[in-house]
């Protein structure tokens, strides 16, 4: 009974909706391999430009590959740099957080200086700025995300400690004299879990975005790796000779972006924290 | 008052300062040669010599960030590497009053329709309108600007052919001959602006209706037009700026993605076609002018809060009876 | 009887819970208002009186709704006006005081404009006149410089000038009713007392009536004539205030009254046990698992309110039970034996300790002095005593417990412990100096992990002191736990599903784990209702006769004081005024501020004597050199006082204090302020 558990949510529709197609997106990146009816990569270019149909039931592209094949695969690449990116981003940005705002002084000044500098360059730039210097590519990208969106997390954390280190029970387990790494683990911990798991989510969609983003401006993972963003990129120019190249990936992407902002937007409100604007 | 405004501006130039050092060592310092980077590896090594003689790369780092800020500073911003012979500042130039132009148009238009919908939306919560407004802001900011734009270009650039699908004119045209070139990349950024803006808007007006404050307005007798006017509007109005700031830095990234789109000929296009060739130093000079464009939005916005909030602005501001 | 202004008529309002029923919190209430009544209506937290103080201007908070009944003002009924028509009730005839002033007025504009804005709805006045208006309103509050308080925004006044702006706006649209919402909670006893003598003279001998809303029934029998006790939703009593205090006939009544602490009382305050239930059955007496009097009727059938005489009412099947019933204090623990004072070794001494803290400036380049809190304070504490540091908010009491824990380093001064100097920080502390001095916070709220259970809560100190596993532990813990009568059920719980008083105990056993030989209290019971406040003390002077615990006990309610402490001191500004027995400081009160601080303080049935000698303002600002207290004192000698230190002088024993003037000026000082006597 929800009575008994009141800290299991009403669902709603939208958010029904939104865990469901985050659902098929999973399925479908995981079993990739099963589910699609090609090999991404495959060229057959006596087949190119196919419209949609019983054998390619979203067609296919300028080389002739099956879309719905690289659609699958491209989804495989999508979580798996935004998950990662967005992994590493929050659990280093959260362990640079709580050391900063514990440590205090001239490291908090240093830090947080760094994390301003980082932060004034807008968005896209940065990871622009990056690519420029280490040249493309999946290890890269991830760099770039983590090194754009982890100064984000360091701040809220750096924030949300501070917060709390005042506060009663961290200063009674001062008086007690705890280790300070058992203050952080066993008395602090418990308390941001919440905020690591909004800024996750939150964090992931928007790393969706900007990979595919950058993926689209050709400066994301390297051709021929099935991404949404390239696709549109590469069959952008026939966009009006075949536009399923272009809508598919493009449907993929914003159902996975909004699947992934329900869902954020839905563990923000169990938890009781408000979402902030990008960044 | 002045006081602060002087050390706001104060903590902006270290801010920048760094910038320019991440800027510097991103390009610059990472792993490789940045000559080879440049060329490529097959490039010549009479060329890769010339190179490294024009980029000074036998010189330290430090030495060469602090001259490469020096002349910064003075306006001289060096040659792009790609386009032999262009300087960098003139070719930048034509192209931020593009850039300006329609991340203008935008954010204004953008701004005031995420203020009216937001306002609307909080102040009726829970009604159709709202569910509808938030339904549509959430979609409008899951969706990539190029998935966006691409809509747009097909529906309105091809399907029915009103506009321009593409840029065709150059950089230097007129405002004018630009004009119909620029609605679309406007609209897109506007859609996007609008969607975050409008939910802390939103969530802003709700905070304050619920406030006791608000509560306490109603029981004093005030009509409630006058309380929204009054009473929760320019409460709710404050913490926006600075979300507006930070989507205003959000413009600057998104004007890049949408001038590729539609091919507009702005310091976007540039950039991404500056990265292409490897360009280092119009990247660098890209990024810091947008670094200065955003340090600056986000100061004005500082200070128009510090001034709008009575408690910060006593704070600041020593009261002249006491 | 005049005919009523406002009539509340079998109002119920409830909170639609998740099993799509409602949970009443008001319950069948029925007021009649008339021109000139002063009523008082009276309770503990969740007890519906602030659901219906808002419900008599026509207003029910959050997602409350009316289940039933009637709010009518002169004839119409306010829950069906249209909203055009209730505004111009609200303000104009009914006006509310706020509970929280400081977060009800609004932050983005003056004084002046919050206070126009009703005269300009209510009675057109704009410009000049408006002007002309507001600053008379603000002199009327006897508040300072009216003209420079009106151009301030509400963050730049202190809480009490908060509540006394909050309280002109009310009386500006001269309302023919003024409903306060616990008016004085929060603020300062001496600044309580000025705020409620300003009540009484506004309203006295007025058309107007107040219906006023509080917790503490000193406040309500200090201006209401009349008094309405509620419980889980349902009044319970109501009468003259006079009659129901001093012969209570509910049960509920009799042991609120009970569980006061008083001034001149030989017995701790009584604890009513259990706790309120709101979600009671129609079919039994709410009060039902609390009452020393109940008898099986009570259980299989509610009792109504029943008229007793012309203006007095009771719910109760046994009232005439009640009434005649005047034993209250048989259960009750006589007032501690009082241990001579200063003998047995020190345990704890707190030895010429100052306190600074530094302001910071976000201009960093500026350099501010630090700001003096605590100046050059002498404490010892031997074994099994408690001894008190009373003062009101800022006058360092909370920083001198802070200095003894280590959490803050003080400018001068040492702490001793069995007469070793310890290190002034904790991490500094050796872990069984740490382990000797525990501290209890005012709010279980903040010094509970929230993500906690009580059995990991109880754990850790066991862990750090004591080096013992979760196994270990557990018998430790569930002794301690019931100790504290909370029982094995609570193990698992986390501290947001425990009410206030069993929090408090948890943060209480986790202290008492570690075995200490000196607890610091900090304002430990001042955040609890005064039944579960009553069972707390009554707890912490048990644990102190097992165990032998010394307590310095902090707190700004002499009552409670009075109850628990062997010694007391008495600080101002971080200094201290006057320091001794508790009974003797408290009985020959010789520094002026103490007997400020005991006039004060508000008593049932109300004392006769208003508080004549005059209050200033509450502005009071740090002064260096000369006596602290010169500015809010009544008998300053103009230049002594200003520039010279006053001298320490003996009563008798350790009786001292710190004055310019002989005893004989102060003694006559001390006749003309009411003092409860002994």
């Amino acid at each position: 009974m929800s009575s008994s558990r009141p800290w299991l949510p009403h669902i709603s529709l939208p958010t029904l909706i939104g865990i469901v197609l985050l659902a098929i997106h999973l399925i479908m990146a995981i079993g990739a391999p099963w589910l699609a009816p090609y090999p991404p990569n495959t060229i057959d270019t006596n087949n190119a430009f196919q419209a949609p149909s019983s054998q390619h039931v979203f067609g296919t592209d300028r080389y002739g590959r099956d879309i719905l094949a690289r659609v699958i695969y491209g989804g495989q690449v999508a979580l798996v740099i935004s998950l990662a990116s967005a992994v590493l981003s929050v659990l280093l940005g959260g362990l640079i957080g709580v050391i900063v705002a514990y440590v205090g002084g001239i490291v908090d000044e240093i830090t947080m200086r760094v994390i301003d500098a980082v932060i004034s360059i807008p968005g896209i730039l940065l990871l622009l700025v990056i690519v420029t210097g280490l040249g493309t590519g999946t290890p890269v990208i991830i760099l770039a995300m983590v090194l754009s969106y982890m100064p984000g997390v360091i701040r809220v954390i750096r924030a949300t400690v501070q917060e709390y280190v005042p506060r009663d029970f961290i200063v009674a387990a001062r008086l007690r004299g705890e280790r300070v790494s058992d203050i952080v683990w066993v008395e602090l911990l418990p308390n941001i879990l919440d905020v690591l798991c909004v800024e996750f989510a939150m964090r992931a969609s928007w790393i969706v975005l900007s990979v595919s983003g950058l993926s689209f401006l050709g400066f994301g993972v390297n051709p021929p790796t099935p991404d949404w963003g390239l696709m549109v990129n590469e069959n952008r120019a026939v966009l009006v000779l075949s536009p399923w190249g272009t809508i598919f990936p493009m449907i993929a992407v914003a159902t996975l972006v909004v699947s992934l902002n329900v869902v954020s937007d839905e563990i923000a409100k169990v938890f009781g924290i408000d979402r902030g604007v990008r960044r | 008052m002045a006081s602060y405004v002087f050390g706001r501006c104060f903590s902006a130039l270290v801010t920048l300062f760094v910038v320019a050092a991440i800027i510097f060592v991103a390009t610059e310092v990472l792993p490789g040669d940045v000559a080879t980077a440049v060329l490529g590896r097959d490039a010549t090594p009479k060329r890769l010599a010339a190179l490294r003689a024009q980029l000074q790369l036998d010189r330290p780092a430090s030495a060469r960030y602090m001259d490469w800020l020096y002349a910064f500073v003075q306006g001289d911003w060096g040659y792009s590497l790609a386009r032999p012979k262009q300087a960098i500042l003139p070719l930048i130039g034509e192209r931020v009053r593009n850039t300006l132009w329609l991340s203008g148009i935008a954010g204004v238009i953008g701004v005031l329709l995420s203020l009216l919908l937001g306002v609307v939306a909080g102040l009726k919560r829970n009604t159709w309108f709202d569910t509808l407004v938030s339904t549509l802001s959430l979609i409008g900011m899951s969706l990539p600007e190029f998935v966006i734009g691409s809509l747009l270009m097909l529906l309105f650039g091809v399907i029915w052919a009103l506009l321009p699908a593409v840029t065709i004119v150059q950089p230097q045209a007129t405002f004018t001959a630009l004009f119909p070139s620029m609605i679309l990349p406007a609209v897109t950024l506007v859609i996007v602006m609008v969607a975050y803006i409008l939910r802390m808007v939103r969530s802003s007006v709700i905070d304050v209706a619920h406030s006791d404050y608000v509560q306490m307005a109603y029981l004093k007798g005030v009509p409630h037009r006058r309380v929204v006017w009054h009473h929760i509007i320019p409460n709710a109005l404050i913490p926006t700026i600075n979300a507006i700031a930070l989507t205003v830095a959000w413009l600057i990234g998104g004007v890049v993605v949408v001038e590729t789109v539609f091919n507009f000929p702005g310091i976007g296009r540039l950039l991404t076609s500056a990265v292409s060739d490897r360009d280092l130093p119009l990247v660098q000079a890209l990024g810091l002018v947008g670094a200065v464009f955003y340090i600056g939005i986000n100061i004005v916005a500082d200070i128009a809060t510090l001034w709008l909030t009575p408690r910060l602005r006593t704070q600041y501001w020593r009261v002249a009876d006491e | 009887m005049n005919t009523p202004l406002l009539s509340v008529d079998n109002l119920t309002i409830g909170f639609p819970n998740t099993t799509s029923t409602v949970t009443p919190v008001v319950r069948d209430v029925s007021v009649h208002i008339a021109p000139g009544m002063r009523i008082g209506v009276v309770g503990e937290s969740g007890c519906g009186k602030s659901t219906l103080a808002y419900a008599l201007l026509g207003m029910i908070r959050g997602a409350g709704v009316r289940v039933h009944g009637t709010v009518t003002y002169a004839g119409a009924q306010l829950f069906d006006m249209p909203p055009a028509q209730l505004q111009h009730i609200r303000g104009a005839e009914i006006a509310l005081v706020p509970q929280n002033a400081g977060q009800s007025l609004a932050p983005h504009r003056t004084v002046y404009a919050q206070i126009a804005e009703v005269l300009e709805i209510h009675q057109q006045l704009q410009g000049d006149a408006a002007w002309q208006r507001v600053v008379q309103l603000l002199a009327d509050m006897r508040l300072r410089n009216p003209a420079r308080i009106a151009r301030r925004y509400p963050h730049q006044l202190s809480g009490g000038q908060q509540q006394r702006v909050a309280l002109a706006m009310a009386l500006a649209g001269q309302p023919k009713v003024l409903v306060l919402d616990e008016p004085t909670t929060g603020l300062d006893v001496t600044t309580q007392a000025q705020l409620l003598a300003l009540l009484h003279a506004l309203t006295n001998d007025t058309d107007m009536a107040m219906v006023l809303v509080s917790h503490d029934l000193g406040v309500i029998a200090q201006t209401c004539q009349q008094v309405m006790v509620m419980y889980a939703g349902e009044v319970v009593e109501m009468g003259d205030t006079a009659d129901v205090f001093q012969q209570p006939h509910h049960p509920y009544t009799r042991g609120l009254i009970a569980a006061m602490p008083q001034l001149t009382a030989t017995r701790l305050p009584y604890a009513m046990p259990g706790q309120m239930r709101r979600s009671a059955t129609d079919q039994q007496c709410a009060f039902l698992d609390r009452c020393a009097f109940a008898q099986s009727v009570c259980a299989t059938t509610a009792p109504t309110l029943e008229f007793v005489a012309h203006t007095r009412a009771v719910r109760c099947h046994h009232w005439q039970t009640v009434a005649t019933h005047d034993d209250v204090d048989s259960t009750a623990t006589p007032l501690l034996d009082r241990a001579p004072v200063g003998e047995g070794t020190p345990l704890l001494a707190v030895r010429q300790v100052s306190a600074t803290y530094h302001q910071p400036d976000w201009r960093w380049w500026v350099r501010t002095p630090p700001q003096l809190v605590v100046a050059q304070v002498d404490i010892t504490l031997t074994p099994g005593h408690t001894c008190a540091v009373v003062g009101e908010s800022g006058s360092g009491k909370s920083t001198l417990a802070r200095v003894i824990t280590g959490l803050h380093q003080p400018a001068a001064g040492n702490v001793y412990l069995d007469e070793t100097v310890l290190p002034a920080t904790v991490t500094q502390r050796s872990q069984d100096a740490r382990r000797r001095i525990q501290l209890i916070f005012q709010n279980p709220d903040l010094s509970l992990n929230p993500r906690h259970t009580v059995a990991e809560l109880l754990y850790r100190p066991q862990a750090v002191f004591f080096g013992r596993t979760r196994a270990q532990a557990l018998p430790h813990t569930i002794s301690m736990l019931q100790q504290m009568r909370l029982d094995e059920q609570y193990l698992n719980r986390v501290p947001q599903q425990l009410s206030g008083g069993e929090k408090q105990r948890v943060a209480i056993a986790r202290a008492f784990l570690a075995d200490p030989d000196v607890v610091v209290c900090d304002e430990v019971v001042s955040a609890l209702d005064v039944s579960v406040q009553a069972s707390l003390l009554q707890l912490l002077v048990d644990i102190q006769r097992q165990r032998g615990t010394a307590y310095l006990f902090i707190a700004h309610d002499l009552a409670v004081v009075r109850a628990v402490a062997h010694t007391a001191i008495v600080l101002f500004a971080g200094h201290v005024c006057e320091q001794g027995a508790t009974a003797e400081v408290f009985a020959v009160p010789h520094h002026p501020y103490t007997m400020q601080l005991l006039s004060a303080v508000l008593t049932v049935p109300r004392r006769t004597v208003q508080p004549q000698v005059n209050l200033p303002a509450d502005d009071t600002t740090l002064t260096h050199g000369g006596c602290p207290f010169r500015q809010r004192c009544p008998i300053a000698i103009p230049h002594l006082c200003a520039d010279v230190v006053p001298p320490w002088q003996q009563v008798a024993g350790s009786h001292t204090f710190r004055c310019h003037h002989p005893p004989d000026v102060l003694a006559s000082l001390r006749d003309q302020f009411a003092l409860p006597t002994t």
